[in-house]
């Protein structure tokens, strides 16, 4: 299964994306039942709710937080993700399977050239990079629709539990560009 | 030179490109001295734009009107790198210099194309570049210069491609990068920063050539106290923008660098009130002591994002009767600018449109300065449509000028606009920050225009256009070359084709397609009484975004091969 293969590899030590130093909370990747954090705009600093996202966007960056020690995982810049809130019933089955009340999350790294995904095209509804106008599609497991990117945003699996956004599961692929250059 | 053999042995590569990649001692390497650069040989190139004074022109004539359609390529060299490469091969006795996006140095032998040597600079993980090309290298002793994206300037042992010195220029987490090729002129070596999207302070900083110890800092936006401040409202000076991604030019007789800055920052002029000095301006600075000794401002309160980063071109000219010593700039803003320069202040003689221009009302006569048409300035929460486009009647792509025949070339881009309505954005370091997001800036074709691209050939002397030769189907993003041959060398258009144009007439008299679309400046050398002409494609960066707009504009097709190639040419015997 595609979803399977996706679910491995967190950290590729030889292509330098893995945590300077994964003993770090801070840099460690997404963990199963962190919390997400606006990374920016009025609610930055908070804790996010569903209902704190506008439905069809734009994205909202966040981190991950470890709700128990108070964590917040902004030590890497390729734990930064991109929160769209959607209609359910525009979601493709499979990005319906790792959302939550209609709210996907991205890996907020473009697949290009490692820019941050932080731009929206609201005619089209699409994640837009702040760079070089790669544009993936939020509704279907993050597909680039246009632009140099080579391959779809890696999606992070989210679920609700106390009226939270929470991590549901690791990174669906490797956040970033392949190869530096 | 031995080459291949010791080049074999080191050319193991583990998997992650990490150090620069050394092969060969020389034998030989000629020093480059000041008095070389100010007078440079026919057979070598030793500067981006041939010589100090930013000409695109090669005196050298073996390949001429008469035998150019014999031109073929005698080697080509993959650079095994992708997207934009805007850097001119730099030749100095046979041994070329070239550098490509995310900053490799590489030497070859100019008439062979063997690998000498290799810099591949290690870029660090969370660089994000928004513009991960480079516009070339400079000489100077025996050394090489390079500006890097992460904003050091590194100098290379000429020989080995040895790291020599490397200095921290400014930080990239701040927004701040570097494209353009250094300046080098009496022991200095001086560069300009990128990062009029992300809100910097432009500057322009000079180290000493042998040791790299700083000499001197000039920004380009004035502090308190500083002449020029008053044109700025509360602090929007300290991250007005006024970046310099274009290498200056150089007058050794008055002894002054000119250098074109950028747009000002944010984008929208009603954030910033004032004149802003001296963003979208030509300064002229002291290479000695860094003082900006005289300006000219293009657009006061800029608002289209039209920078003027190509440096003016150094020339003298016929005007009324009388020589001028001159400037000569083709505007982003879509007018032909004659200007004289002095010691003490850089004078007003003409502006006159080469593209559909409908921002500017007038230009006064006598200061140069224009008055706009208030529908088409952009403001926060007012959306105006202006044209050309915020790319330009010509965008950094150089213009060329032939002293043989008097005329200036130019690579311009017409019937097109935009449009924008900005927003106050919240400043973060390092983050974009021009008051509207890239999906909102707005672009559009005249669809029943017959042409777009252009080469542009204009006499300066009753500063009319004497011939252009038109693209249907494609902008013009190549910088050009003029030669003593009465030729202009060009590239820059999607279809991948490298040209050669009459010099008088614009009759294109030799065509051949490349790997890749050329948004790089060709540049001319001769090796053992040989000439060549050489160019690097590899097509990237804007024109490849704009490629994509205009695909779904004029359905023009959107995939244009990458990838960069260094080629050359020659008559075939």
């Amino acid at each position: 299964m595609l979803k399977a293969a996706f679910g491995i590899a967190l950290c590729v030590p030889l292509l330098e994306v893995c945590p300077a130093h994964a003993d770090d909370p801070k840099d460690s990747r997404p963990q199963v039942g962190d919390q997400l954090v606006a990374a920016s705009g009025e609610k930055e600093g908070k804790v996010i709710k569903p209902g704190d996202l506008s439905v069809g966007g734009p994205q909202q960056l966040a981190f991950p937080m470890d709700p128990g020690a108070r964590v917040v995982r902004d030590g890497s810049y390729f734990n930064q993700v991109a929160l769209v809130r959607l209609d359910p019933a525009q979601l493709s089955e499979e990005t319906r399977a790792l959302a939550a009340d209609g709210v996907v999350a991205y890996s907020a790294v473009c697949t290009h050239q490692g820019c941050a995904v932080s731009m929206w095209k609201a005619d089209a509804q699409n994640l837009f990079c702040s760079c070089h106008a790669s544009q993936f599609d939020p509704r279907d497991r993050g597909k680039v629709v246009d632009g140099p990117a080579p391959r779809r945003l890696p999606m992070l699996p989210l679920k609700v539990v106390g009226g939270v956004l929470v991590v549901a599961g690791a990174f669906t692929g490797r956040p970033g560009p392949t190869t530096p250059s | 030179m031995k080459t291949l053999g010791a080049l074999l042995v080191v050319a193991i590569v583990l998997g992650v490109a990490f150090m620069p990649v050394l092969v060969t001692a020389q034998s030989s390497y000629s020093p480059v001295t000041d008095q070389r650069l100010v007078k440079p040989e026919p057979e070598n190139w030793l500067l981006i734009r041939g010589n100090y004074q930013g000409w695109g022109y090669s005196p050298l004539d073996q390949i001429n009107t008469g035998n150019v359609k014999k031109l073929v390529p005698v080697w080509s060299f993959s650079t095994g790198v992708d997207s934009g490469h805007q850097s001119p091969p730099i030749v100095n006795n046979g041994v070329m210099f070239v550098t490509t996006p995310y900053n490799q140095v590489i030497a070859l032998d100019a008439k062979t194309g063997d690998l000498i040597w290799r810099y591949r600079r290690e870029l660090p993980e969370d660089f994000k570049p928004l513009h991960n090309t480079n516009r070339g290298i400079a000489l100077y002793g025996d050394k090489v210069y390079l500006a890097s994206l992460d904003c050091f300037i590194v100098a290379l042992d000429a020989k080995t491609g040895k790291v020599a010195w490397q200095k921290p220029v400014e930080s990239y987490k701040t927004g701040y990068y570097m494209t353009l090729a250094p300046l080098i002129a009496k022991g200095k070596v001086m560069v300009g920063v990128s990062g009029g999207e992300f809100g910097v302070r432009g500057f322009v900083q000079a180290f000493d050539a042998e040791t790299g110890a700083p000499a001197w800092k000039t920004f380009t936006v004035p502090g308190p106290g500083q002449p020029g401040h008053e044109t700025w409202s509360g602090d929007t000076w300290q991250r007005g923008g006024a970046s310099v991604w274009i290498t200056g030019t150089y007058d050794p007789d008055l002894n002054l660098t000119y250098w074109g800055t950028g747009n000002a920052s944010p984008w929208f002029g009603d954030q910033r009130p004032g004149d802003n000095l001296y963003t979208s301006s030509t300064v002229a600075i002291d290479p000695d002591t860094g003082a900006l000794r005289n300006h000219f401002q293009y657009q006061w309160n800029e608002s289209w994002d039209w920078d003027e980063p190509d440096a003016p071109i150094v020339l003298d000219y016929q005007t009324g009767g009388r020589s001028v010593k001159g400037l000569v700039h083709p505007a982003r803003n879509g007018y032909l600018y004659l200007l004289e320069r002095s010691k003490d202040k850089i004078g007003f003689v003409s502006a006159t449109p080469y593209v559909k221009q409908n921002v500017f009302n007038a230009v006064d006569s006598s200061t140069g300065r224009p008055s706009y048409n208030p529908e088409r300035i952009p403001k926060t929460g007012k959306r105006a449509d202006f044209c050309p486009s915020l790319w330009g009647g010509k965008d950094w792509p150089n213009a060329a000028y032939n002293p043989k025949t008097g005329r200036l070339y130019m690579p311009t881009n017409d019937n097109h606009c935009g449009f924008m309505e900005g927003k106050v954005q919240k400043y973060e370091a390092g983050k974009w920050w021009t008051g509207v997001d890239i999906p909102d800036i707005g672009f559009t074709v005249d669809k029943s225009a017959t042409y777009f691209g252009q080469v542009q050939a204009w006499d300066l002397g009753t500063t009319k256009r004497v011939w252009s030769h038109e693209f249907p189907k494609s902008m013009a993003w190549g910088g050009l070359l003029t030669t003593g041959g009465n030729l202009v060398f060009a590239g820059g258009t999607n279809d991948r084709y490298f040209r050669a144009f009459d010099a008088n007439t614009g009759q294109v008299l030799w065509q051949t397609r490349t790997n890749s679309g050329i948004t790089a400046p060709p540049v001319s050398f001769s090796v053992g009484g040989v000439q060549y002409v050489a160019v690097v494609s590899g097509w990237g960066v804007d024109p490849e975004f704009q490629q994509g707009l205009l695909s779904n504009l004029m359905g023009w097709q959107k995939d244009v091969p990458t990838g960069g190639v260094v080629w050359v040419y020659a008559l075939s015997q």
